[in-house]
């Protein structure tokens, strides 16, 4: 069953800043097409901060991707504002990431021979009107440790900074997959309340991808998907505090 | 076929780019180490064998004229086993369809049958019939350049009077296994010949009969060889002697020895930089691949592979490699081998020079590259080797990082986060980076070292053809002769300057120290023919001093203010004191200088002339030379500037050839160590650039921190290896340094310029490879995996 059109969320003020409409995604692997995404219609509003939930191989990252300049459609349409991205060159998709997306990722990706703070700073040298390093630090609670290396640091660290790194550049969208998928329960709400911080502060629309159904209780809308389409979409009424989730 | 051996094949696969490169480097040192070795060999083995079959004699004396019963007096000197005494005359050929004068020196053979010492070789013919006066033998390479065949005939003139040969043979002597006019640059084998004939024509010719002006002598097994010299000596003195050299002394054997000794040194140090460089990139790639597979090894080691099984595995990658540098490294030795023997063929005279790549070098060629690339990856393959399964299951712990220490100056404190991440990486694995900039500044000295020969030659003969001799034909007297000679050349028709000289062979002595050489004596105001000092600027003749050649004043040790012993050993054969006046620089010789006046009286000879140098109108030529060839006292005519033609014509293409194939070795050396460097920092770096690709890097700002890693490296290369280039060339000259010539380190700018264009398009070639890997990135995929 298809889902085409959702409620807008509770706070019916915000505009939509994606808008995907009948998104497939095919690959084809050796001699068989693989389809991770059968048509997807989606919109995606203004500060909200959206869970994907799904099991593994139910095109939640590849959904991710596509929304992050990382991949293109097969067919449909993903528009962001005015952007299309479907079919868009590797030149645009570039300056779109450049310019509007961060990313957060299970595996952090941080540049091993740059400090946290140089970690933050490479993007915020190349974006037009970043935050200062330091402040993004801070917004994560990191600010102390901004002269350490990633060697030096903890997993649940290494994710904040790269939670930094993230929205340093002040990004239109911050998009996390499986953000702690690679962390012990403590950490991983440190790391969500980090996220969760930053989306109250800054308001930019947040998307998480994860596998872990506890983590949809501190989002404004859940989205569900399996086998390459959406299932199901629910508001929930108020955003849990991330302190009080567990697994 | 094994799963494992066809991992091991797989691996390879995947590695094949890098795999490539390093036996591209493999086979150049294979290469050069076959055709050094193998040349080492095929030389000594043709030496051995000619010097012995054909009895190359032990001493060799001249002198002026001795009777005949003399040799009986030298063959009594203990240690003595048989002496030979020879008829030698210097005379000038004219030959159909060569304009030119061709300089000869006839060497007596005994009236019959074939001489005791020096025995000829003959290539076709035979020797002359006793009796038939006109029949000689003349050297193969002569008449190789003049395409003579026996029975052809050649007009000789010899003091004067014109005589017919005819050729019986084409030979060779152990004697003449390298021919050079004494004092030329290069053999001349069209313009300078060597004639054999029989004894009593030669004498009648020369004005020797019942005598002889040259003795070769052999030596018992245990002679007193100095000890023979000095009675030798003392013998020949009231004879005219000039004094008796041993083999090391002599001309043709001492070039080939000079020879023999660059081809050690090459044969030492080239193919040891390019098996330095192999080794240096198989440490790289094998350490980086156990890296890699550390958790594949674990697995192994898990399901029960013995740690000998992998360590051998890891061992099997790299002799693959080894071997695929091998293989053709061997085949490309044999082949520039039998090249480089041709050119020796051209050079130097042997019956036979066989090349042949023997089993024992190809044995130690594959010896030497097995050991130099286990001495390079010994380490990584120990490291799987001792992989405990359980250790190499854990993820490796983050690389550690700190501040670089280029960034406590204050210029670096406000680099972008890219260079900073170049400038750490660098520091972090400074060896790694110090052997990259080595590897590539071998590759710039190889190229700069490979065109000096071509900048100092042509150096060396501006120098001496555009500014000391400036002549354009000399004529040498058969004996020294009063100066109105001088006057009746001037007048000759076509001559426009001409000025005299004197040459007399002398023994040097200082101290202990002493030599044999020749004082060349000019007249003060020559402009022909100079003397230049250390400068290059011509140097006035002195009135009554001695000017040396750095050469010889460093033999003799002995400075400018000091004096020397000169013995004399022509005329009345005075032993003077003579004040070092000045040194002279000269790249082709060794000689002590003198003016003419002085040297005159230092003999009590009035003004007599060995020769005399001359510039001729082109136009008048031909009958200028008739008229030098009917005079009898002439011995020799030459001309300058053909020889040196000749000798661009035959070796220039030679050298355009070896220069090709040492800058393609080069090439390969630059890019096999930039290719590895980059793939390297590539595949450690994927997930870092795939990282700020997904950040919104744009592709030219991440191939910079790659590519400005390679640019950095290769550009701290460069001046490192134009430096190391001019240290290598100069220890070449100086390791070349000899009596015969000395060799500046001369490079031309442009040679420079060359070997950084080369190094640079290497670079460029690796960036573009690279650069694809690069483009074709996989963002998504980088992503899923923990490194």
């Amino acid at each position: 069953m298809n889902i085409t059109h959702q409620k807008p969320p509770a706070d019916d003020a915000l505009p939509a800043i994606f808008r995907m409409r009948a998104v497939t995604k095919e690959y084809q692997v050796g001699d068989n097409v693989i389809r991770a995404l059968r048509g997807i219609d989606l919109d995606l509003f203004a500060g909200e901060l959206v869970v994907f939930l799904g099991a593994s191989g139910s095109g939640k990252s590849t959904l991710l991707n596509i929304l992050g300049g990382l991949d293109s459609a097969t067919s449909g349409s993903v528009r962001y504002q005015e952007l299309e991205l479907c079919g868009a060159d590797d030149a645009t998709l570039t300056e779109y990431r450049r310019q509007h997306v961060g990313f957060v990722f299970q595996f952090y990706n941080l540049i091993p021979s740059l400090t946290a703070r140089e970690n933050v700073a490479i993007v915020t040298e190349i974006a037009t009107d970043p935050m200062a390093p330091d402040d993004a630090l801070a917004l994560v609670d990191l600010g102390a440790r901004a002269d350490h290396f990633p060697g030096q640091l903890s997993g649940g660290e290494q994710q904040r900074v790269a939670i930094a790194r993230a929205i340093a550049k002040q990004p239109a969208v911050l998009l996390c997959d499986e953000p702690t998928g690679a962390l012990d329960s403590r950490t991983g709400i440190k790391v969500l309340k980090a996220l969760e911080h930053a989306n109250r502060a800054l308001g930019t629309t947040t998307a998480v991808i994860t596998h872990n159904e506890a983590i949809a209780a501190m989002a404004d809308r859940v989205v569900r998907l399996s086998d390459g389409r959406i299932s199901d979409i629910s508001h929930n009424p108020g955003r849990a505090d991330p302190e009080t989730l567990h697994w | 076929m094994r799963a494992l051996n066809r991992k091991l094949f797989r691996d390879l696969w995947g590695l094949r780019a890098q795999a490539v490169a390093i036996a591209l480097v493999i086979a150049g040192g294979v290469a050069t180490w076959v055709i050094s070795l193998s040349t080492i060999e095929s030389l000594e083995n043709s030496q051995r064998m000619f010097y012995q079959n054909y009895r190359f004699a032990d001493v060799f004396a001249s002198l002026e004229r001795a009777p005949l019963v003399t040799v009986d007096r030298i063959r009594e000197i203990p240690g003595v086993r048989a002496a030979e005494g020879r008829v030698r005359a210097s005379a000038t050929l004219t030959l159909q369809g060569f304009d030119e004068p061709v300089e000869a020196l006839l060497t007596s053979i005994p009236e019959a049958d074939d001489a005791m010492l020096n025995r000829l070789f003959l290539e076709a013919g035979r020797l002359p019939r006793a009796g038939d006066d006109s029949a000689v033998v003349v050297s193969e390479s002569f008449a190789e350049a003049h395409r003579l065949n026996v029975g052809d005939g050649i007009d000789a003139i010899v003091r004067g009077q014109s005589s017919r040969l005819v050729i019986s043979g084409i030979g060779l002597s152990p004697e003449f296994v390298y021919q050079i006019r004494p004092g030329s640059l290069f053999p001349d084998h069209k313009r300078y010949a060597t004639i054999w004939m029989r004894q009593r024509p030669l004498a009648q010719a020369a004005g020797m009969e019942g005598a002889f002006n040259d003795i070769v002598l052999q030596l018992e097994r245990n002679a007193d060889a100095a000890a023979v010299v000095e009675a030798l000596d003392g013998i020949l003195e009231r004879w005219g002697g000039t004094g008796a050299v041993l083999r090391d002394d002599q001309t043709s054997h001492s070039y080939l020895r000079e020879e023999m000794e660059q081809l050690r040194a090459m044969a030492r140090i080239v193919p040891l930089i390019f098996l330095g460089v192999a080794a240096f990139l198989l440490n790289i790639v094998i350490h980086r691949m156990v890296r890699m597979q550390r958790d594949q090894i674990a697995i192994l080691k898990a399901f029960g592979y013995p740690n000998r099984t992998i360590a051998t595995h890891f061992t099997g990658l790299v002799m693959l490699i080894v071997l695929l540098g091998i293989v053709p490294g061997l085949a490309l030795g044999g082949w520039m081998g039998h090249g480089l023997a041709n050119i020796y063929r051209e050079f130097f005279r042997f019956p036979e020079l066989f090349f042949r790549v023997g089993p024992p070098v190809i044995a130690s060629a594959v010896l030497a590259t097995a050991g130099a690339a286990l001495a390079g990856t010994w380490r990584a393959l120990w490291s799987a080797f001792r992989a405990a399964p359980a250790e190499a299951m854990r993820p490796e712990q983050p690389t550690g990082f700190r501040r670089s220490l280029v960034e406590r100056v204050p210029l670096f404190r406000g680099l972008d986060q890219p260079t900073r991440m170049i400038v750490r990486s660098l520091e972090r694995q400074p060896i790694k980076a110090l052997l990259a900039v080595i590897g590539i500044a071998l590759a710039v000295a190889i190229l700069v070292t490979g065109r000096f020969q071509q900048d100092t030659i042509g150096f060396m003969l501006d120098v001496q053809f555009g500014f000391a001799a400036r002549e354009d034909m000399t004529v040498t007297f058969i004996e020294p002769t009063g100066r109105d000679a001088l006057h009746e050349i001037r007048a000759l028709p076509g001559v426009i300057e001409a000025e005299p000289f004197r040459a007399v062979a002398v023994k040097l002595v200082h101290g202990h120290r002493s030599h044999r050489s020749a004082v060349q004596a000019y007249g003060r105001d020559a402009t022909l023919h100079r003397a230049l000092d250390r400068s290059l600027e011509p140097i006035e003749m002195p009135d009554s001093g001695l000017l040396l050649t750095d050469w010889l004043a460093d033999q003799l040790a002995v400075e400018v203010g000091q004096s020397v012993t000169v013995e004399f050993l022509e005329g009345r054969r005075p032993r003077l004191e003579v004040p070092v006046d000045g040194v002279v620089r000269e790249f082709v010789g060794a000689s002590a200088y003198m003016g003419l006046d002085a040297v005159n009286r230092l003999l009590r000879e009035s003004d007599s002339i060995s020769g005399v140098y001359l510039t001729a109108d082109p136009s008048e030529r031909d009958r200028l030379l008739g008229e030098l060839e009917r005079r009898p006292r002439i011995a020799t005519t030459s001309l300058l500037e053909n020889a040196v033609a000749g000798f661009n014509r035959t070796m220039g293409e030679n050298i355009r050839i070896f220069s090709l194939v040492n800058t393609l070795l080069a090439g390969v050396v630059a890019f096999g160590v930039i290719y590895n460097t980059a793939r390297l920092a590539l595949s450690e770096r994927a997930r870092e650039l795939a990282s700020l690709r997904v950040l919104g890097f744009r592709r030219g700002e991440v191939a910079w921190v790659l590519l400005g890693e390679l640019a950095l490296l290769t550009a701290a290369a460069i001046p490192l290896g134009l430096w190391l280039g001019y240290g290598f060339c100069s220890l070449i000259g100086r390791a070349m340094a000899s009596e015969f010539y000395r060799i500046p380190t001369v490079i031309h700018a442009d040679s420079y310029a060359f070997a950084t264009v080369v190094v640079l398009a290497a670079m460029l070639v690796s960036m573009l490879a690279i650069g694809r890997r690069l483009y074709r990135l996989d963002l998504v995929e980088v992503l899923k995996t923990r490194e």
